[in-house]
């Protein structure tokens, strides 16, 4: 197996309003084509620690390694261009850009990037929104388009340059039963069809218990499910 | 299109009202500067014009009311003097040797034309009625060379004033005041009762009520018999310089030398040069308030569009674009509301000037001018433009660097 994440002993404190350890010594790997949801009741760590993994969050303790890169100490911009090229994100509210047309919105990313020239790009927009099932709603303003669609837009968005991993911030906590169902089976299919690694925060016990792996979290530290092994719940 | 300047210009055209009110701050700001600069500059320009067409680049007379020596003061050199009252000594007004000092100052190469003059106090008899008036000694020709008489003249020509030792030519003001026009005899009165009868060959208009109502230009010989002086009877000598501004500096060096007070242009119209400096003031101070307020209205659009597009923002992060991205969106809508807006503020601040010089204003007897003097420089319309995009530049700089320090996760957490 091949891992695409791994941290060493990652760390990290809240100084507001009092110094507070919110994640203890985290080790974690996440290996490709892997569906992992981060569980824990809230205030568990779990947003945070997704947080430090999107490298977005650099204020830590410890080491993190994506894609085979040690991502401890680069800069702001190094790591902008990094989460474009390698981390995909799906969040809670869906975070369309509300002027842009879908297949505008999935574009973006892709035209930063920069890797293809804007005819491909948007021929493949369009196959990513045809894989999400709302090719149809690709010339429509986002802003017109339903909670399910727009989160489904968000996906294609979040693959559109063919990321090592997606980060899903409570993908299916805005929608409805009939849409969760579709945006899990989605997500489901992208990683037993595509090898796509996924991790997604939730506390939907449903949809963790139909991922590939838990790892609950508890008052920073992970107890349940770390490294693969999947060992029985246990109680602290 | 770079994803930058699409998404920035998304955002202008997505809500063309707040773009359209944002470039009108601009716009209005450019358009008065243009309209208030062309206005005063072109006013300046006349005004100095009809103050150059009166005054020479330098001006040499005899001041005969200058201070002079005591003869307590030539006796006793160096004591403590006191005299009151002293009279200026019966000096006249004449230069000597002006004709030599003439060709001295012709062989001076910063020089371009030397005109010798003589002037007198007449009066103008009209029927019963004297008026006052002036009548300068002129060599016609000399004299045009300086203050470009040929272009002024409303009727007649100058050489005919050159061959004919009994005509002159009178201000407008001066001949409808006499009820005179060009071939009509004119009876003159000299202070000392001398009397002389002269023909009107032509008429003139400098554009100043001060000149065109007093004055009239004859002959140097001519003047010379109405004051019952010989030949070589001159009392100034103007002077024009290649360089008007070096005119100050090469004055006292004429003064130095021939011994006579050197006027510069810069001294004998210092009254009219402060009201140059004043208008520019006011002028250039009101412009850049403009230019402030609607900077500040830039200012506050930005900060506005960026406190509603902050999930944007964060959004935009989240799929890696960097911080300087996100400030290159928000700038380059500055930068574009300044340009456009600027632009159209070029096209309302000519559209005004061009109104305002056809606008009527009567000058009366003090300028001649029948609308306002408007001056279409396209020096202003460069400084508008560039200013304003400056202004925008400076306004959409602070919020855009907001803009690039959003956090991104206190955003999508704080949700």
């Amino acid at each position: 197996m091949e891992p695409v994440l791994q941290t060493r002993k990652i760390s990290k404190y809240f100084y507001e309003p009092e110094k507070f350890q919110v994640l203890k010594q985290i080790d974690l790997t996440v290996n490709r084509g892997e569906f992992l949801c981060l569980m824990g009741k809230s205030g568990c760590g779990k947003s945070t620690l997704m947080y430090v993994l999107s490298t977005m969050d650099t204020d830590y303790e410890g080491e993190l390694e994506i894609a085979g890169e040690n991502l401890k100490g680069k800069s702001q911009n190094y790591l902008s261009a990094f989460r474009n090229k390698h981390i995909g994100f799906i969040f809670q509210f869906h975070y369309l850009l509300p002027e842009f047309t879908a297949l505008q919105n999935v574009m973006l990313p892709a035209l930063k990037l920069g890797r293809y020239s804007r005819a491909e790009i948007e021929s493949r927009a369009y196959d990513k929104l045809k894989i999400l099932g709302v090719a149809d709603q690709a010339l429509k303003i986002s802003s017109k388009l339903s909670g399910g669609q727009q989160q489904r837009v968000a996906i294609a968005r979040a693959l559109i340059n063919d990321p090592d991993i997606i980060m899903g911030d409570e993908p299916t906590g805005n929608l409805d039963s009939y849409n969760s169902n579709l945006v899990f089976d989605i997500l489901q299919e992208l990683t037993h069809t595509y090898r796509q690694t996924i991790i997604a925060v939730t506390h939907d016990e449903d949809f963790a218990n139909r991922s590939d792996r838990v790892v609950e979290m508890s008052d920073g530290r992970i107890i349940r499910g770390d490294n693969g092994n999947a060992s029985p719940p246990h109680l602290v | 299109m770079t994803p930058v300047v699409e998404i920035a210009w998304t955002h202008i055209v997505s809500k063309p009202k707040q773009t359209i009110v944002a470039m009108l701050g601009v716009t209005f700001g450019i358009g008065m500067f243009i309209a208030l600069v062309s206005l005063m500059t072109g006013l300046n320009q006349f005004t100095e014009d009809v103050t150059m067409t009166s005054s020479p680049d330098i001006h040499i007379y005899h001041d005969i009311t200058r201070e002079r020596q005591s003869i307590l003061e030539e006796m006793n050199p160096g004591g403590i003097n006191v005299v009151h009252h002293q009279k200026p000594k019966a000096e006249t007004p004449k230069l000597r040797n002006a004709l030599q000092i003439v060709e001295n100052i012709r062989k001076d190469p910063r020089v371009s034309g030397v005109a010798p003059t003589l002037s007198s106090q007449v009066f103008y008899n009209y029927g019963p009625v004297q008026l006052n008036g002036q009548i300068l000694g002129v060599d016609i020709l000399e004299e045009d060379k300086l203050f470009d008489i040929r272009s002024r003249l409303k009727s007649g020509k100058l050489e005919d004033l050159k061959s004919n030792p009994d005509g002159i030519l009178v201000g407008t003001g001066l001949a409808r005041k006499l009820n005179a026009a060009t071939g009509d005899r004119v009876v003159i009165t000299t202070p000392e009762g001398y009397t002389m009868t002269l023909k009107i060959l032509g008429t003139f208009q400098m554009g100043i009520g001060a000149v065109d109502n007093v004055r009239a230009y004859a002959n140097i010989a001519t003047v010379q018999t109405i004051l019952q002086q010989d030949q070589t009877y001159i009392t100034d000598i103007n002077i024009k310089v290649h360089d008007r501004q070096k005119a100050k500096a090469i004055a006292p060096e004429y003064e130095a030398l021939f011994h006579y007070k050197a006027e510069d242009w810069e001294t004998a119209n210092a009254t009219f040069l402060t009201g140059v400096t004043i208008r520019n003031i006011i002028t250039w101070s009101v412009s850049v308030t403009l230019l402030i307020v609607a900077g500040f209205g830039i200012y506050n659009i930005l900060t506005m569009t960026i406190y509603n597009k902050m999930k944007d923002i964060a959004i935009l992060k989240a799929m890696g674009f960097a911080g300087t991205d996100v400030r290159m969106i928000f700038m380059f809508q500055s930068l574009v509301i300044g340009f456009a807006g600027g632009l159209m503020g070029l096209i309302i601040g000519y559209l005004l000037s061009w109104l305002i010089s056809k606008a009527p204003f009567e000058g009366g007897d003090i300028v001649s001018l029948d609308h306002f003097p408007v001056n279409f420089d396209p020096m202003y319309y460069v400084i508008g433009i560039v200013f304003g995009v400056l202004t925008t530049a400076f306004a959409g700089y602070t919020p855009s660097r907001k803009a690039s320090r959003v956090d991104p996760i206190e955003i999508i957490r704080g949700q």
